[in-house]
Parts: structure tokens; C-alpha cells; sequence
């Protein structure tokens, strides 16, 4: 320390400089988890407010469209039912429409069709629970937007009218859209494009888009097999959220980024180490010649990049954290949290250790004969 | 102080090079330093000079003979214990000084304790002041060659050593203050009882020393003229 302490000090603006980039690729770390965890609220939030364990769907269904393909028999949710260790299993109903509010404002919505009563029913903190056909819980979100209990909104082409009769706690949101909760019949005719008064067709009201299947507290249950004996394709809740629209590509671009940034990192911070290295080479030298040992050289050079490294992270990710506390607050899929801010800062750190230690390395192979004058 | 043996090398044969184009660099060459003397050696460039230094210094194991300082042998140590025997019992002082930048004049005489235990550490302070050191808080690139030189020596002597090599103190440095340099080496030699070893090109800083050797194709002989 004594040594790495006092190189610090004296070279602090190339550190200064190595440190910004550091810290800047920190900032960038923390933007990024942001819009990750927002991305994959504003996708999936409906979904993972779900009490459910998997999803079944229709059998060797395309597992990234999962949600728009899949059609399933009403009746095979009391089959799933039936398994060992499923404490629950009914039809759920996913489809994107676009509908119009009294106002003429168009809203896009996620409409999920579930039996009112049911476990899978969720519960109104504004209005009322979902009672029957013809009405609608929409997501808490949508009262910032000037829909209220009791007005009426009416899906396009079709012209089928729901009344706004409850609203959920916060987001639901799928495929970027906001969610809403209908009666399994109402799902069931609109995604049939069956217009209200029209002679309802009689497979109409056998189809849904899955079975949500509700596993009792601690059962371990063989999905494989129940998908066997039963024809669907099952896929947990989690896995499920890869069959919602565009989620797997942005997750991976995303995270292809990240990683970019990590290699970059450790890249930039190796070849600054290297360079530092070998401009010290002389120095090194004399250092070994009075007798320095190799470990006391490396844990000199490794001490004074755990400090650069820990330190220009602190600096980026709080820049990022005071930055995203801004961007939060505007309409941006952005969202903090500790856990992934943490878990994106970390890498940063390792890496360019990894980075650094390679490059330090090359003190060991410093021939402490060169201190001598004008030997080769 | 009795005649305590500061150095003693018996024999020592070193071969630059391996295969067809080998350089004896030191042939079969002997020296031995009683602590608190002062030799010089002389010799025409690429005559070996650097290499006893080398040999004497534990950064080289010679092809044949021994090298003894105090009663340690060298010869046989494995690397880690010769770094050991350079860090607790050899002073170097190198041709400019070769100071470290970051540091100022008394952390540069700090810096020998921080790399491991030593018996007898001295005072960095009193050091500086021994060798005529005002400007502490300096680093190198403030002070002048003569004053690094200076900072080099007291460096050297702050862990108490047996042994003192150095290697063309003179070089960078000009004719009056090569005299106060090399004045300073042989006090603080005598004063200390430690046995030291100087390589020089520079003939007039010749009478502040007991023995002066030449070196000539690796050959040791003590000069005549
Ligand atoms: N690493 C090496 N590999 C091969 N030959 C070497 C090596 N180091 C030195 N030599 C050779 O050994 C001989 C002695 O070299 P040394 O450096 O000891 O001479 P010197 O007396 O110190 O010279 P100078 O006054 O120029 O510093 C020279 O012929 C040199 O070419
Ligand atoms: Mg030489």
C-alpha cells in the first residue's frame, strides 16, 4: 500500500483519467440495468402479478408467440386439475386489441380472459371485481390517462362495449399495453371477432388461449408427463414471459450490450495496466534488485487497481443512480432496483481485475539485473 | 570494529551466452572486502565490471566459485532467498540514483523498511541529514544530480547492509560534485563498517579509495598505476 498510495497521488491525473472511463462505463451499467428491469415490467408486469405456477398450452405451440398462437379446449383445464399436485387449473384468454374510450381516446389493451370468482380473478382496489360479461378491470395506471369507473370503452372493428367497473393496484402491463380483465365469454367472442348481437358460432366458446395451472404449496409437479397424458405444452410463469411480444429480443440486446460493455472494460483497463507496466519496468527492477519479493510487487500493482476499479464504480453507479432517480420519473420504461443495479456494477469490478491482473502479471517476468547500468 | 569479512569471492567464472557465441565475463576472478573498506574497480568498457557487481549482488549465480557475504553463501539460494539476502544484507546504489518518481527524498529512504522486517532499520531522517539532504518533501524531479545521488546513497544505507555495491555513482554527475559523491560513499563506508564495492570510469575520484582494482577481459587484478 505504501507504494500504490503515492503512485496514486502522484500520476492522479492518468488515473484520474483511466478512473472516468471506468466510471463512465459504471454510469452506462446503471442506465442500462434500468431500462432492463423497466423493459421487463412494461412487458411482463401482468403477468408476473399472476398467482400462477405454468402455463399449458396447445401442444409443440411456438414457445416465443406462445400468448397469440396457442388455443387450447376449455375442458382440459379440469384434466390439469386433476393432476397430482395441481391445486388449481382454468381457462385463461391472452389477445391485444385496440379499443376506444367514451372520449375517443384510443387505448391499446392486453384483454385476459378469466372466469369471475375464480383464483385466477384479480382484485379491484378502485370499483368492483369483475362480475360477469360485458365488463372490465382495467390496470391502476390507466386513471392517470382519465379512465374512470363507470365509462364505457369499445373495441375497434368489432364495436363490442365494455364497461369500466374496477381497477387493479399499480401496472399490469403485457407486451407494452396495459392489461385488461374480462368475463372468458366476452374473451372468448371478441377474440372470434363475433360482433355483439351476431349469432355466437358453437366452438366459440370451447377455446382459450391456455390452462393456468396453480401448483399446491411445496408440490414438485411433472410437467413433462401431465403435457404427455394431457397434449399441451406446459412452461412456467418465467418461462412463459419469453412468449410475450419482442420480451426475448430486447432482454438479450440488452444484455449483449452489458456484456460488451464488461469486455470493453476489462480490455481498456488491461492495456492501461499494461502500459503502466511496462513504463515502470525500470523501476521494477531496481525494486527487485533492493530485494522487493514478487508478491510484495503484485500485491502492490492489484491493491492500487482495487482501489482505482472500486473506486471509479462508486463514482459511475452513483452518477448513474442520481441520473435515473431523474430519468424514473419520466414516462420511460426505467426502473431502480438495488439487486440488478448491484449485480451490473459487480462484473465491472471482477473483470477489469481479471483485466488488471493480466496485465500486472508481466512484473514477475522483470529482470532485476537491467537496474544495473548499462547491463543488458 | 574487528575485521569482520564483508565480502569474500572465491573463483568466480561467469559465461555470458550459451552455444557458439559465449562471453567469459568473469574469469576466474577473486575479491574479498573487509567491512568498512572502500575498493574501486576500474576497467575498459564490457570488461566485466557490471557483472561482479551482479555476481557480488545475488542477481546472478556464477558458473563456478563462490560468493560469500558476512557468512552466507549465495551460491545455491534459491531466487526467493537471494532477494532475501539483497533486501536485508546488500545496499545498492545505481548508476543516477534510480529513485522511484512517486516519491519524495524520505519516503524514498522508507521505502526499504516497508518491504520487510530488518534487524537494525535506521533513522530515515538522521540519514538524510548525514548525507547533507535538506530538501525531504522532494521528488526527484526537483533535485539535482548530485542531491539524488545523495538520496540513492542514504537509501542504500538504511537498512543497515554488510555490503554496498555501486555501479558508476559519477556518471551523471560533474567533476566537483563526482568528489563530494564519491567523499560521501568513503565516509559513510568507513563509518558504517560496511564493505563496499564501487565500479567507476571516472579516475579522479580514485584517491578517496583503499584498494583499486582493474578489471580486463574479466581478469581481476589490483591496478599498479
Ligand atoms: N546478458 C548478457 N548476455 C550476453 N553477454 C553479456 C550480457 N551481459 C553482458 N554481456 C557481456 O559480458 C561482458 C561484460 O559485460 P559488463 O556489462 O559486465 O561490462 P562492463 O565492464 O560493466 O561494461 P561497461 O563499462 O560498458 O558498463 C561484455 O562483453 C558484454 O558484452
Ligand atoms: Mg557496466
Amino acid at each position: 500500500m505504501f507504494l500504490a498510495w503515492r503512485e496514486l497521488s502522484f500520476a492522479r491525473g492518468r488515473f484520474a483519467l483511466m478512473g472516468s472511463v471506468v466510471a463512465l462505463i459504471g454510469l452506462l451499467m446503471v442506465l442500462l440495468s434500468g431500462l432492463s428491469v423497466g423493459l421487463v415490467n412494461d412487458g411482463v408486469s401482468g403477468l408476473q402479478k399472476l398467482p400462477v405456477s405454468s402455463f399449458a398450452f396447445q401442444s409443440e405451440v411456438d414457445k416465443t408467440s406462445a400468448f397469440s398462437r396457442s388455443v387450447v379446449d376449455v375442458d382440459v383445464a379440469q384434466q390439469w386439475a386433476d393432476r397430482d399436485g395441481v391445486a388449481e387449473a382454468t381457462p385463461f384468454g391472452n389477445t391485444l386489441v385496440n379499443t376506444t374510450t367514451d372520449d375517443d381516446v384510443d387505448i391499446d389493451l392486453a384483454l385476459f380472459g378469466v372466469e369471475p370468482g375464480s383464483w385466477l380473478a384479480p382484485e379491484a382496489t378502485t370499483g368492483a371485481a369483475l362480475a360477469g360479461p360485458g365488463e372490465i378491470v382495467l390496470a391502476g395506471t390507466l386513471q392517470d390517462e382519465g379512465v374512470a369507473v363507470g365509462d364505457v370503452v369499445t373495441v375497434d372493428q368489432i364495436g363490442t362495449e365494455l364497461e369500466v367497473v374496477g381497477f387493479l393496484d399499480g401496472q399490469h402491463t403485457y407486451g407494452h399495453v396495459d392489461v385488461g380483465y374480462v368475463d372468458l365469454t366476452t374473451w372468448q367472442e371478441v377474440r372470434a371477432g363475433v360482433r355483439p348481437g351476431e349469432p355466437v358460432p358453437d366452438h366459440v366458446h370451447d377455446d382459450a388461449t391456455a390452462v393456468a395451472v396453480r401448483f399446491a404449496d411445496g408440490a414438485d409437479v411433472d410437467l413433462a408427463a401431465a403435457d404427455a397424458a394431457l397434449g399441451t405444452t406446459s412452461m412456467t410463469l418465467e418461462q412463459s414471459f419469453g412468449a410475450s411480444p419482442g420480451y426475448t429480443a430486447e432482454i438479450s440486446t440488452l444484455q449483449m450490450i452489458q456484456w460488451f460493455l464488461y469486455v470493453i472494460s476489462a480490455l481498456v483497463v488491461g492495456a492501461f495496466f499494461t502500459v503502466v507496466t511496462i513504463q515502470r519496468r525500470h523501476e521494477i527492477a531496481v525494486l527487485r534488485a533492493v530485494g522487493a519479493s514478487t508478491r510484495y510487487l503484485l500485491r502492490d500493482s492489484l491493491t492500487q487497481s482495487a482501489v482505482l476499479l472500486v473506486g471509479s464504480t462508486v463514482v459511475g453507479v452513483g452518477a448513474g443512480l442520481l441520473l435515473g432517480a431523474g430519468i424514473s420519473s419520466s414516462p420511460m420504461p426505467f426502473a431502480l432496483e438495488a439487486a440488478p443495479v448491484a449485480a451490473a456494477a459487480a462484473p465491472l469490478v471482477v473483470l477489469g481485475m481479471i483485466g488488471a491482473a493480466i496485465a500486472v502479471l508481466r512484473i514477475t517476468r522483470v529482470d532485476p539485473l537491467t537496474a544495473l547500468g548499462g547491463y543488458r | 570494529m574487528a575485521t569482520r569479512t564483508g565480502l569474500e569471492i572465491a573463483g568466480v567464472t561467469l559465461v555470458h551466452g550459451d552455444g557458439e557465441s559465449t562471453v567469459t565475463a568473469l574469469d576466474d576472478v577473486s575479491l574479498t572486502v573487509a567491512a568498512g573498506e572502500f575498493v574501486a574497480v576500474v576497467g575498459p568498457s564490457g570488461s566485466g565490471k557490471s557483472s561482479l557487481l551482479a555476481v557480488a549482488g545475488g542477481l546472478i549465480t556464477p558458473d563456478s566459485g563462490r560468493v560469500r557475504i558476512g557468512d552466507t553463501d549465495l551460491t545455491g539460494l534459491s531466487a526467493r532467498r537471494l532477494a532475501e539476502v539483497r533486501r536485508t544484507r546488500i545496499g545498492f546504489v545505481f548508476r543516477s540514483g534510480n529513485l522511484l518518481p512517486s516519491l519524495t527524498a524520505v519516503d524514498q529512504l522508507r521505502l526499504p523498511l516497508t518491504l520487510g522486517r530488518v534487524a537494525r532499520p535506521r533513522d530515515p531522517m538522521e540519514l538524510l541529514a548525514d548525507v547533507g539532504m535538506t530538501h525531504r518533501a522532494h521528488r526527484p524531479d526537483k533535485l539535482s544530480g548530485g542531491e539524488r545521488q545523495r538520496v540513492g546513497i542514504a537509501r542504500a544505507l538504511m537498512t543497515s547492509p554488510d555490503l554496498l555495491l555501486v555501479d558508476e555513482p559519477t556518471a551523471a554527475l560533474d567533476r566537483h560534485r563526482s568528489q563530494e559523491v564519491v567523499a560521501l560513499l568513503a565516509h559513510e563506508a568507513h563509518a558504517n563498517g560496511v564493505a563496499t564495492v564501487m565500479v567507476t570510469h571516472d579516475h579522479d575520484v580514485l584517491s578517496h579509495c583503499g584498494t583499486v582494482y582493474r578489471m580486463m577481459d574479466g581478469i581481476l587484478e589490483v591496478a599498479t598505476d
